[in-house]
């Protein structure tokens, strides 16, 4: 497909004074950092709304950093790691599917909507799932809404 | 030319050349890396999974392929061919041919613009023909090296004076139409083959239709419309229409064990492969329904078995057995095929599906008869490289080695295991030569920068055109400069090109910087590089930090230049907010203990300790029992015309002989501490307890054989095992008229529900040697599959050609032995005759599987490395790191890591001598930069962190204070993950390069403003 071709497929801007969410992603370098880079390389497009933190892994991502992002104003942070059973470091997926589990009770807790975090599998030949995490979850966020915190 | 050289040329660039490339150039022996097509990967860079764990092929292979274009010790040479290898091991002569790829490499920068205009479509090799490239291209999206190349055929330009885009367009004026070929001399020590395989063209299976029938695929293409990054982006559907099949038919063994394509080997890895792809596409497209039709279900490997189990039965997989399919036709409207097959033993039956893969076999690579003329190697019936049982990575001619599919088809494990034993052979050659790298790199000077306010220079990339033309960059430059500490930055036409790795340099002198960030493209392919430009420049490396504003931003985003740009800035400003708390970090550096210890004296062990004593390396070798040698003490029926017990006994003699092993007979490891290059080890001996120091260990403990608690054995001497025929037919012992072998015994049951692998070859081996002894005796085998793969399938026919005669029983009717009177008599219910069969024979022979030593689990606890399902040891990765365990410095042979024959446990052998001469060949190690730190103000020792580490890098010690522990990390163990940092409950730990700071800092900027 040419990049022109390419360009046909890709989301209409969104309109003014419509609700533009703001979205951290925290990809693991191994996998969905590739994922994500893949997704460039074969020029798929997608909302431009998203910042990428990249850590070695997964299980790097504290979960101070989803309270700080969410604090600051982020209306949804996306986690992505490599598919169970392929983390390059053995097993760091299965420590960060665990925490994102018990932080999203967390947030709940908190009276914050449980879906403006979510973890996700991406694989370093995964550019096209990569498009469709980030297009869905933009979509979920502009359901839910605006980051109660900025509303203020 | 100089007689002294450290060298080894390596032919072929897939998985099996980078892995031989790979482990010489890390025990310090320079490699040159030739392969014939513009980049490197091979046959599994094409592969969507793996078996048996289902890894995505190029996530595992990638970084391997990356590793070794960087490496210092590498020469990557692309587009080559060898011509001539003249003199003799230790210093030959290598002629190359470097074709043109009429693209510079050192300026080409992989932007894809010349392909972009290139009006020249030509049907693409990776995607299997089924998707176009241009005439100017890169092999794959991942290609490395990601150089673009012209093929000449079919350039306009070279073919015809016309076109010229690619020169035009190109940017970086890489494009030089008026390269020639190049011959080239190479000085080498040694030589190690790994041109990989060819798969069988399916057009010769004329009955099959493929070629005429759209939607009969090969294995290979059904491999690419599975892939993500294939002609149909991951969605099964078939060619005709474009419309996702329901109905799935695999064929096996096509151009495999079949003698009327001249093919009449086993491809050993068909029937896991297709199991694999049934289970990916069923998973892709639910309610697919994929049907195998086979012969012999061939899942001899490490948990195989388990996985052909949950193919059936947790994915329904429908199995077919019987003979090989007849015929496939194609409905002329429908394209719907229809496959004619034999059911029961002389009706045919037909049965219709939408799709029809071919799993097509392996062959010897098209260029086998010119290695062969041009190296003086031989090659063996099959057209494969010649080796033999005892020298499995050995070619004919001395000092020229062999591995992967060159020397037999075979899967990935077996690639990579043989892979490191042919660098250990070929390392033989050249020991006397190793380099330091510390020659090859030369370090300069760090400037101190800490307390230095930091002083931020930034380099944004406009890639060509790639990120200028929907990133605005001038105004990202302008906007930078506004950031706090950015005391400089600049835009690059190139950032990565050679001269503005000297701008760089140049600009850190002038504007005295201390953080430098560079805004292009991935970190994953650039970081190094630039690393190693700030740190030629006096600047610690880890003072560096990437935006990634081209591939995940400028090519994302390409019709919203604005908010592009704006998403620019912003990455921007999150690397410059990380890199104002960044620290030099300082890999330290750990000595070495320039010794191993392999624990067992069997096949494996053996061949481990002599491979590193022949490097000159000191072997200590702790055996249990007061005999070397293991089971292959027990085997005497010849192999290519020696036994195993004389093989063995021979290896024990080099051993005894050698200066550079100490033999600790009867005695155990008792325990294990420190870590990759220093450990300690306390071995129980005879003597009393010995303390060891040694650079790796070496795990080669073997198994144990299962003693049947069935079928009388034990009870009546006429019931013996498979060794204790040997042993019969050896010594003149052998007298029996009606001999029954009964296969699986203690293998492929509830007890043991694997394969044990080379049972049925030892059966027909030993059954063989009865029917050339003693033509007059009948031999029956009895078994639920034969699986005698590779060339073990002649042994197959040849003792089908003997008369051995073959009664195949299904899963759960073992076969019932009684006596009466004096006599035995066995019943077995034939599948094929679907009635039962009585036998009477006067003797019975056990093929007894193997058992993994009971006490392994004790071993493993002393080494940290962990036992496997079935109780053997696993190994680090099931594909890629068949030799090593998870914990660095330990590796593992043999039949510790799963049953397999004498020329696997030799190739497995030397390859964890490979790896563990990879450690102890070095003066020291290098720690990871990255890794965890402790704040031993704020660590309580709570111990959160400890079981957390997959690596057991951690350990929770006293502080001499008492009640007050806390964690320590070793930092020879860390690998860098942060897993322990996120647990800490404290805050005590941090990961260097990833600080908790640094992550914030760049959260922050990410979300500039805060709540709004």
């Amino acid at each position: 497909m040419s990049s022109q071709q390419m360009a046909q497929a890709e989301p209409k801007p969104a309109e003014a004074g419509q609700f533009e969410p703001r979205i951290l992603v925290f990809c693991c370098n191994w996998c969905s950092y590739a994922g994500a880079d893949l997704a460039g390389v074969s020029r798929l497009q997608m909302p431009t709304n998203f910042r990428v933190i990249r850590t070695m892994c997964s299980a790097r991502v504290d979960p101070e950093f989803v309270l700080r992002a969410f604090a600051s104003g982020a209306d949804g942070v996306l986690v992505l790691g490599c598919h169970p059973a392929d983390c390059h470091y053995i097993g760091g997926n299965y420590r960060t599917r665990r925490r994102i589990a018990l932080l999203r009770v967390l947030l709940e807790q908190y009276g914050f909507n449980p879906d403006r975090l979510k973890l996700e599998w991406v694989s370093a030949s995964e550019g096209q799932k990569f498009q469709k995490t980030i297009k869905e979850f933009d979509a979920m966020i502009r359901d839910i809404g605006v980051n109660p915190i900025n509303e203020e | 030319m100089s007689e002294k050289t450290g060298s080894v040329l390596v032919v072929g660039g897939g998985i099996a050349g980078v892995q031989t490339s790979l482990d010489l150039a890390e025990s310090g022996f320079k490699v040159y890396l030739v392969e014939r097509k513009p980049s490197i990967g091979g046959v599994m860079a094409q592969l969507d999974k793996t078996f048996p764990t289902n890894d995505c092929s190029m996530c595992i292979l990638s970084p391997k392929l990356v590793e070794a274009a960087r490496h210092p010790m590498i020469s990557m040479l692309t587009l080559s061919e060898v011509m001539a290898v003249e003199g003799e091991a230790g210093n030959f002569t290598v002629t190359l041919k470097k074709h043109p790829r009429y693209v510079r490499e050192d300026r080409c920068v992989g932007c894809g613009l010349c392909a972009e205009k290139c009006p020249s479509k030509v049907s693409s090799e990776y995607e299997v023909g089924m998707s176009q490239r241009k005439a100017i291209y890169v092999p794959y999206a991942q290609a490395v090296p990601m150089k673009y190349a012209i093929d000449a055929d079919r350039c306009l330009w070279l073919t015809k004076q016309r076109c010229g885009n690619c020169k035009k367009v190109c940017p970086a004026d890489a494009i030089d139409y008026e390269q020639k070929e190049v011959i080239e001399k190479l000085n080498v020590g040694a030589v190690v083959l790994t041109p990989g395989f060819q798969v069988f063209d399916a057009t010769r299976k004329r009955e099959y239709g493929y070629g005429d029938f759209k939607n009969v695929v090969t294995s290979l293409e059904f491999e690419r419309i599975l892939s993500a990054t294939g002609p149909y982006q991951g969605h099964v559907v078939r060619p005709s229409d474009h419309k996702t099949p329901k109905k799935v038919a695999f064929i096996q063994c096509v151009g495999s064990r079949d003698e009327k394509v001249g093919n009449p080997y086993c491809s050993s890895v068909c029937c896991m492969y297709a199991l694999k792809q049934a289970i990916i596409a069923q998973e892709h497209t639910h309610g697919l329904e994929p049907t195998i039709f086979f012969m012999d279900i061939r899942a001899f490997g490490k948990e195989f078995e388990d996985y052909r189990a949950r193919a059936e039965n947790e994915y329904g997989i429908k199995m077919y057995r019987g003979s090989r399919v007849a015929s496939v036709d194609e409905n002329p409207e429908s394209k719907d095929l229809t496959l004619r097959f034999s059911s029961g033993a002389s009706e045919v039956s037909s049965a219709d599906f939408d799709l029809v893969v071919l799993s097509v076999g392996l062959e010897a690579p098209a260029s086998a008869k010119e290695l062969s003329d041009r190296l003086g190697i031989k090659l063996n019936e099959f057209g494969f490289c010649h080796t033999g049982v005892y020298t499995p990575l050995e070619t004919s001619r001395k000092g020229i080695y062999v591995s992967g599919a060159f020397s037999s088809p075979k899967d990935i494990p077996t690639t990579v295991a043989e892979a490191s034993g042919a660098a250990s052979k070929a390392g033989a050659h050249v020991f006397m030569n190793r380099i330091s790298i510390d020659d090859v790199i030369k370090d300069v000077p760090e400037d101190d920068v800490k307390g230095q306010e930091p002083r931020i220079g930034a380099f944004i990339c406009d890639c060509g055109i790639n990120i200028k033309g929907t990133v605005d960059v001038p105004s990202v430059v302008e906007y930078v400069k506004t950031l706090p500490n950015v005391v400089y930055a600049e835009e690059n036409k190139y950032t990565c090109s050679a001269d503005t790795q000297e701008l760089i340099k140049k600009k850190i002198k002038e504007h005295k910087l201390n953080r430098v960030v560079v805004a292009s493209c991935t970190p994953r392919t650039h970081e190094a590089l630039f690393q190693s430009t700030i740190k030629e420049a006096g600047l610690n490396m880890f003072l560096f930090e990437m935006a990634n504003i081209r591939d995940q931003c400028s090519w994302i985003h390409m019709n919203e230049p604005e908010k592009a740009t704006a998403k620019a800035k912003d990455l921007v400003r999150m690397a410059v907010a990380k890199s104002r708390f960044l620290e030099p970090l300082s890999k330290s550096r750990l000595g070495v203990t320039p010794s191993a210890i392999v624990v067992g004296g069997g096949l494996a062990g053996l061949t481990a300790a002599l491979d590193m004593a022949q490097q000159d390396f000191h072997v200590d070798l702790v055996e249990r029992t007061g005999e070397l040698g293991g089971r292959l003490n027990k085997l005497f029926t010849p192999e290519e015309g020696k036994s195993p017990k004389d093989y063995i006994k021979g290896l024990i003699a080099q051993v005894k002989a050698s200066d550079k092993i100490t033999l600790m007979m009867n005695s155990e490891i008792e325990d294990v501490a420190g870590f990759v290059g220093n450990y300690k080890v306390k071995v129980k001996t005879p003597e009393g307890t010995k303390e060891l120091d040694t650079g790796a260990i070496v795990v080669a403990v073997g198994s144990e054989e299962y003693v049947p608690k069935e079928y009388m054995y034990g009870q009546d001497k006429n019931v013996v095992t498979m060794n204790e025929l040997e042993d019969k037919l050896a010594h003149g012992h052998f007298s029996s008229k009606k001999v029954v072998m009964v296969q699986c015994v203690g293998s492929r049951n509830k007890e043991a529900p694997y394969c044990s692998r080379v049972c049925c070859s030892k059966a027909l081996k030993n059954a063989i040697e009865i029917k050339k002894k003693h033509p007059e005796t009948e031999v029956y085998i009895l078994h639920k599959d034969i699986r005698s793969y590779g060339f073990r399938e002649a042994l197959y026919r040849q003792a089908g050609e003997l008369g051995v005669k073959f009664v195949r029983f299904d899963e759960g009717k073992d076969p019932v032995l009684g006596k009466v009177g004096e006599h035995f008599e066995v019943i077995v219910e034939d599948t094929v005759l679907g009635s039962p069969l009585l036998l009477r024979p006067d003797l019975v022979v056990l093929s007894t599987g193997t058992r993994p030593n009971p006490d392994n689990e004790h071993l493993a606890k002393l080494l940290k490395v962990p036992l496997s399902k079935d109780g053997f040891f696993l190994e680090a990765h099931m594909k890629l790191r068949p030799n090593d365990f998870a914990t660095n410095g330990v590796f593992l042979a043999g039949i510790a890591h799963w049953p397999k024959f004498i020329d696997e446990t030799i190739a497995q052998a030397s390859g964890a001598a490979a790896r563990a001469m990879t450690i102890i060949s070095k003066e020291f190690l290098e720690t990871q930069g990255i890794i965890a730190a402790v704040n031993d103000d704020v660590c309580d020792g709570c111990g959160v962190c400890e079981p957390v580490c997959e690596y057991r890098a951690i350990t929770i010690v006293g502080t001499g204070v008492p009640d007050k522990l806390k964690a320590v990390i070793n930092e020879g163990l860390c690998m860098g993950c942060g897993t322990c940092v996120a647990a800490c409950p404290s805050g005590a730990l941090e990961q260097k390069g990833f600080k908790t700071s640094q992550i914030l800092a760049q959260i922050d900027a990410a979300l500039e403003g805060g709540a709004k």
